[in-house]
């Protein structure tokens, strides 16, 4: 418990000198957009491939729940948009990002602190915090509510795919489904949820990779254990914030 | 020059750094020699300011390390150059880049100054058609060159070395030693080198320091080194059995 404790008051404190005004706007600048392509960008065909695949089984899946005559065919497009903005789209794709994303972010950040890359800026002057972990949060929270809405759009397409294929229902009535009720509320919802999802995956991540001791072991620990509180405070911070905001 | 007096460092319970009081002249090569575990690195890390020290002082042409502002320590840090046991390249940068990176943080020169400056300090430590490698494309020795580049890039007043022969053959090992020498004796620098291979003592000692078990064992010059009739240095530097028998002869 009291390890705990002592990770979280490290962690606020690490964020504190995170967020201090850059050395050289332009360095930060160019980190930012290559720390976008590197976290970012390439993650984009690997959420394309599973969000494709979560719409077509979302959909197969609620087809076959809506066995009855007396519920409109629809109902399943419907359900599908629904259940990938909701919950599929934002917080599944943040638990694959955590792995991803996450265990990239602390064994990079951990390797440096273990070949001395980190010890080396502080010589010369530079913040380290900052100018490593600061562009990864940034470029994080940029781009994941873009892979989010991306997810979406895949995902129903996914279910298309699977209307089409299965016969389970028309593709018209699909389509028919897709546009009806539609609250955009929840998309906001679902960005302001990812933007608290990128925020925790980066920020995390980074700390547990930024205070890596030991060698090549440690950087494997550090990546595993980053995944691991991410996953869990990505799961917590969900629960608060569907509570805040559409309960 | 540097000065440390009655510097005590512990990691908990482990008392690494007791009373441990020594200068380093500008333009010589200050070399501290011990036994691996004998607070080398701690030391250096104490005065470079990567670790905080208990107590004592650490003055930098006067002025103590631990009573200086955030901006005085920021301009100390200018002129800084540390040489990393592994060399610390940035990964994801290029040779190029590497160098280039204290000049584009801290100071407003053009890109033609900045090349210029690059291409004399990869001149100085004679390397040439390296610019576009990365740091995964470089031999050991070549990496510890790149590495003396960037740190004399910012023209540092004071040059910290940790271990700086660890890995390298014989040979490599010479040229790191001489061109380190070199640029201490052209650039006035304040040197302090961490060793424990006695072929660097010989070769380019000017001043030397023995730590044992984390204290000042042994002062002085590496002709004093030879004759000394300190227990613990003798046993340190008549180890191997090639020093045992130059004694001897």
């Amino acid at each position: 418990m009291i390890k705990v404790v002592k990770n979280i008051g490290s962690y606020f404190l690490l964020l504190r000198q995170v967020f201090i005004k850059p050395e050289n706007k332009k360095v930060y600048y160019n980190r930012i957009i290559s720390e976008i392509m590197a976290l970012g960008v390439n993650s984009l065909s690997l959420v394309a491939i599973i969000s494709l695949f979560m719409g077509a089984v979302v959909a197969i899946q609620t087809g076959l729940q809506l066995g009855t005559p007396f519920i409109p065919k629809y109902l399943i497009g419907f359900a599908t948009r629904e259940s990938l903005i909701l919950e599929f789209s934002p917080t599944m794709i943040s638990l694959i990002l955590a792995g991803k994303v996450g265990s990239s972010i602390a064994s990079e950040v951990g390797s440096m602190r273990i070949s001395e890359q980190i010890d080396a800026l502080e010589i010369m002057g530079v913040n380290s915090r900052s100018y490593i972990i600061q562009p990864k949060i940034i470029a994080c929270v940029i781009f994941f509510p873009i892979l989010v809405i991306i997810s979406m759009a895949v995902g129903m397409f996914g279910g298309y795919l699977a209307v089409l294929f299965s016969g389970i229902v028309s593709p018209a009535e699909y389509f028919r489904g897709l546009n009806m009720w539609f609250n955009p509320f929840y998309i906001t919802y679902a960005v302001v949820k990812t933007l608290f999802f990128a925020f925790i995956i980066s920020s995390i991540s980074a700390y547990f990779g930024y205070f890596t001791s030991g060698g090549a072991l440690e950087v494997g620990k550090s990546s595993t254990n980053a995944v691991v509180y991410c996953c869990i405070v990505i799961l917590l911070v969900n629960f608060i914030i569907t509570q805040l905001m559409i309960a | 020059m540097i000065e440390l007096i009655n510097i005590n460092k512990s990691f908990e319970k482990n008392h690494v750094l007791k009373n441990v009081s020594m200068s380093f002249e500008p333009g010589k090569m200050n070399l501290i020699i011990g036994a691996s575990g004998s607070g080398k690195t701690t030391l250096i890390k104490c005065l470079i300011g990567l670790y905080s020290y208990d107590s004592g002082k650490v003055l930098f042409d006067g002025q103590d390390l631990k009573s200086m502002g955030k901006k005085e320590q920021r301009l100390l840090r200018k002129d800084l150059g540390m040489l990393f046991q592994g060399g610390a390249l940035f990964d994801d940068l290029s040779v190029k880049e590497n160098i280039e990176f204290p000049l584009t943080m801290f100071t407003s020169m053009t890109t033609k100054e900045k090349n210029d400056r690059i291409d004399f300090c990869l001149d100085r430590v004679n390397l040439s058609g390296v610019h576009k490698l990365q740091p995964s494309e470089l031999s050991g020795g070549m990496m510890k060159r790149v590495a003396i580049a960037r740190a004399i890039s910012m023209n540092p007043k004071y040059l910290f070395c940790d271990e700086p022969n660890s890995g390298l053959d014989p040979k490599t090992s010479i040229v790191i030693d001489n061109l380190l020498q070199e640029i201490t004796r052209e650039y006035n620098i304040t040197t302090v080198v961490n060793t424990h291979d006695m072929n660097s003592v010989i070769e380019v000692g000017d001043n030397i320091s023995f730590l044992h078990q984390g204290m000042l064992a042994w002062k002085g010059s590496k002709e004093a080194i030879i004759s000394s009739q300190n227990k613990e240095l003798n046993n340190f530097v008549f180890a191997s059995q090639l020093f045992q028998k130059l004694r001897s002869m």
